[in-house]
Parts: structure tokens; C-alpha cells; sequence
């Protein structure tokens, strides 16, 4: 399997007045084509200064990143819709800013639009959408521009439960229907599980790669099926032990 | 049950509408009783309708004025100068404020002129302008611009700092430059901060031009009240009080039709 982005001894700190905080420490890990990986670890272990070093938003300090940061699309914890412009117009925002409207990649859109269930929402507001329809939208925002790799930062986290585990089903399935490569941040140790195909493990602060758990389930599985197979339950415990080490000193 | 529940959202719908009603005509009869109160007054003696006029002598005042053709000149100067001091403090507003923007140690740097300027009282500084341009037009502009200028690139610069940073995030995740980040987001989240601005502005330029018509001017109706006040003609005073209630309105009532039709959510 390809390799569309390697970590190899990546070091990040932030500095202030006060000092030197070391976030990451000797980071190594890859994603495959079409693989979808999820990064856990403990609240402030730095997973999102690790997203954002792979979006190219900051640089490493040591080790090197390799990977095409112009495919990459990013989805964060809230859908972040701007509220001035219609469904259609903040979906078109990644193509509009890259000078990339044109009428094939329009129709692109609109196709996406009419899969995923907004098309005859595309002329409302975010504000007359319920959270999980919005989220679609922006991961469809996402989408559109073509990115190779997604990075998913707490995605569902701003949801109910309910609405919660029917996205997550709903994204994980659209990232695969897409073929896309994906990482998602998360603390959730359920959704994890349901969603990956691996999970990496990190210590906390200054964070490093402590454990890789690779997740073998029923290719023909969705993320809520996954939920009640015997595997579910002996990862979550593999997972959780792994966790609770980590946080106990 | 269904018709229950439709009487009582009949009797809900009914006395909303009768809150409404009874606040517009309260409204109304306040203004009225005060105006009957303010003629009775006068034509009884109880106040000395020389100093304090009467609508009916104001009306009388009012009609002279337009026969003669002085009245609309002196709105219409005062009317052009507020509007002119407006547009030049919005046109300066924006492009002081996107530049201390894009530049943040000069911002940090002009803050504590910023806020000392913003404190200042306007009106001393009038005399000085008057001394140094001229009594024209221009000072007058000038005037009502100092007054509200400094103001409101504080708080815009307030509400751009305050955008949310995700979203900025969102614009550079997708490959999007500084600018970007300024006419997709910034100024768009800014458009109702930028009219809440412009409808305290709007009377504060009015302010202003009045502060510079009391002191270096020939026409408007600052100089209406201050000449009126000088040779004893009240009316003349009040009436261009009056006068003033009403543009003050007027120019908020257009700035809230604008507002309702470029704010939505």
C-alpha cells in the first residue's frame, strides 16, 4: 500500500513568555491510500497541534513531514457554515477560493448536493439545517475541492449523542463511498473503534506515539454495526487498558 | 382539543396585537398632550410664550421661513454636511481599521492614541479646526468626522479581532490567502457590527456639525440657533431643534431599512 503521508521524528514546541512547552516529541506514523486512521489520546496531548502540522498551518521544529499538503481537506469540531451565505454558496467557498469554479466542478457539487440528501436544501441558511445536516454540508464543503487526505478534528463532539452516532455513520460511510484517506482526532475510545482501520495511541503532553492498534472488522460493517460485534468489545478493552495506563502515573 | 388549543393561540395572537396597538397610540397621544399642554401654557400665561414659543407661533415661524426661502437652505447645508462627515467616517473607518488589521504591532502601537482621541471632547477641538482651516464648509465636515471617526475604528477593530479564529482556520484549510480571510470572512461576520456602528455614527456626525455650525458658520441650523439665540428670536431656536429631532430620525429610520435589508440570519 501507497503511503500518501509519513511522519518520521517530528518535534513541535510552543514558546511564550513563560517558556518552552514541548507538545510532540519524536512523532512517527504513516497513512496508507484509502486508509482511514484515528489519533486518541488524553484532553491537551496535542493532537490538534498535530493536525495542524500536517495541514501545513504550522512546522515542525525537527524531523521531516512528507505528503501533499495541496490535497488535504480539513474538517473541524464545529461545521463553521457561515450563516451569510446559502448551503450552496458555503459549499462552493473551498472552489471559489481556489479558483476552481467551474461548470464541471459546480456539477460536482451539485451531485454531491443531491447523494448526500441537502440538494433541496441547498438555498436555505445553516441556521434552518439540523446539526447533523449541517455537518454533511461541511464535510460536502470538504469534498468538493478533491482532497486526497481528510483530517477530521473532533468532528462530532458540538452533537447530541443521537445525532452523534448517526453522523459519524454517515461520514465514515460518504469518506469510503469516496475513497478518500481520512485522520480523525477524537477521545471518544467508542467512536474510534467504530470508525478506524487503525488507531494510534498517543502519551500525554509532550505527546508521542505510544501504541498502534490495527482494527480488522467485516469490510461490509457500518461504523453502528460495528458497535455490537464481539471484536468492538475486545478492542475497547484493549484500547481502554492502553488509555488508562497512560493517564495513571 | 384542537380547537381549544386554536382559541387560545386566537387570544395570544389577540393580545399581542393589542400591546402593539396600545403602544403606538400611547405614543401618539404623549406627543399630542404634550403639544396641546405647550400651546394651553402659553396662551394662558402660565409660561412666557417669548421665551419658550407655542407650536402655533413655531408654525407661523415655520411657514415665514419657508416663504422666504431660507428654511430649506439652512436643512439642506446642515443635512449635506452630516451626510458628507458620515460617508467620509465610514469610507475611514474601514480602511483605517483593515489596516490596523492586517498590521497588529501598529495597531498595538496607535491604541493608546486611539483611545486618548476617541475621549477627547470633540468641541474643544472645533475652535482650533475653525483657527486653522478656515470657517468654511470643510472645518464643518472635519468637526463632525473628529467626533465619531475615532469611535468607531475602535469598535470595529473590536469585532474583527473577535471573528472566530476556526473560521479563519477554515479559509487557510482551504489554501485561502489573507485576503481571502478578509472579504470571505472578517468583513462579512463585521456587516451587522458595521451598522450597529453606523447608527450610533449617524447621530454623533450630526453632533459634530452642529458643534462646528454654532462656531464658524454663516448658514445651518447650528448657526440658526445660535444667531436665533443672540437676537432673541426663540422660535427660531426651537423651531431648529425641532428640525434637528426630525432629521435624526429620519436618517436612523433609512439606516434601519438598510440595515433589515442587508443583515440577515
Amino acid at each position: 500500500m501507497k503511503n500518501i503521508l509519513e511522519f518520521r521524528h517530528v518535534d513541535y514546541s510552543y514558546h511564550s513568555m513563560s517558556g518552552e512547552v514541548l507538545a510532540l516529541s519524536n512523532i512517527n506514523f504513516t497513512v496508507g491510500e484509502k486508509e482511514f486512521l484515528v489519533i486518541v489520546g488524553p484532553s491537551g496531548c496535542g493532537k490538534s497541534t498535530l493536525l495542524d502540522l500536517i495541514f501545513g498551518l504550522i512546522k515542525p521544529e525537527s524531523g521531516e513531514i512528507y505528503g501533499e499538503q495541496s490535497s488535504i481537506g480539513y474538517m473541524l469540531q464545529k461545521d463553521h457554515l457561515f450563516g451569510w451565505r446559502s448551503i450552496e454558496k458555503n459549499i462552493l467557498l473551498g472552489l471559489e477560493i481556489q479558483h476552481k469554479l467551474t461548470p464541471e466542478t459546480k456539477s460536482y457539487a451539485t451531485a454531491l448536493l443531491k447523494k448526500y440528501g441537502l440538494y433541496d436544501f441547498r438555498n436555505k441558511r445553516p441556521s434552518e439545517l439540523s446539526g447533523g445536516m449541517r455537518q454533511r454540508a461541511a464535510l460536502i464543503r470538504t469534498l468538493v475541492t478533491c482532497p486526497n487526505l481528510l483530517l477530521l478534528d473532533e468532528p462530532f463532539s458540538a452533537l447530541d449523542y443521537q445525532t452523534r452516532l448517526n453522523v459519524a455513520e454517515d461520514i465514515g460511510s460518504i469518506i469510503r463511498q469516496e475513497e478518500k484517506s481520512a485522520i480523525l482526532v477524537t477521545h471518544d475510545l467508542s467512536e474510534a473503534i467504530s470508525m478506524g482501520d487503525r488507531i494510534v495511541i498517543l502519551s500525554p503532553r509532550p505527546a508521542t506515539v505510544v501504541h498502534m492498534i490495527d482494527l480488522h472488522f467485516d469490510s461490509a460493517l457500518t461504523s453502528i454495526e460495528r458497535r455490537e460485534t464481539d471484536e468492538f468489545k475486545h478492542y475497547f478493552s484493549e484500547l481502554w487498558k492502553e488509555m488508562n495506563q497512560l493517564v495513571q502515573p | 382539543m384542537y380547537s381549544h388549543n386554536l382559541s387560545a393561540q386566537d387570544l395570544y395572537m389577540r393580545r399581542q396585537k393589542h400591546t402593539k396597538i396600545l403602544v403606538r397610540v400611547m405614543q401618539y397621544v404623549i406627543l399630542i398632550l404634550f403639544l396641546a399642554l405647550w400651546e394651553l401654557s402659553a396662551r394662558l400665561g402660565w409660561i412666557d410664550s417669548f421665551i419658550f414659543s407655542s407650536p402655533s407661533k413655531l408654525v407661523t415661524c415655520c411657514k415665514t421661513l419657508l416663504a422666504n426661502g431660507d428654511l430649506p437652505g439652512h436643512i439642506g447645508i446642515t443635512l449635506l454636511e452630516t451626510v458628507a462627515s458620515f460617508a467620509l467616517v465610514i469610507g475611514f473607518t474601514l480602511l483605517v481599521t483593515v489596516l490596523l488589521w492586517l498590521n497588529k504591532p501598529l495597531s498595538k502601537i496607535l491604541e493608546p492614541y486611539l483611545v486618548v482621541l476617541n475621549s477627547l471632547p470633540k468641541s474643544a477641538l472645533a475652535p482650533l479646526l475653525i483657527v486653522w482651516l478656515g470657517a468654511n464648509y470643510k472645518t464643518i465636515i472635519l468637526t463632525g468626522v473628529s467626533v465619531a471617526v475615532f469611535g468607531s475604528i475602535l469598535n470595529l477593530y473590536t469585532g474583527f479581532m473577535e471573528t472566530s479564529p476556526d473560521k479563519i482556520k477554515l479559509i487557510r484549510a482551504l489554501h485561502g490567502s489573507t485576503a481571502h480571510v478578509l472579504f470571505k470572512v472578517v468583513l462579512p461576520a463585521n456587516i451587522p457590527n458595521l451598522f450597529s456602528i453606523m447608527k450610533v455614527n449617524i447621530g454623533l456626525c450630526l453632533v459634530g456639525v452642529i458643534i462646528g455650525e454654532f462656531i464658524g458658520s454663516k448658514c445651518g441650523l447650528g448657526y440658526m440657533i445660535i444667531y436665533g439665540s443672540q437676537v432673541f428670536k426663540l422660535d427660531w431656536v426651537i423651531l431648529s431643534i425641532l428640525i434637528l429631532c426630525i432629521i435624526a430620525m429620519l436618517l436612523y429610520f433609512l439606516l434601519g431599512r438598510l440595515e433589515k435589508r442587508f443583515v440577515r440570519e
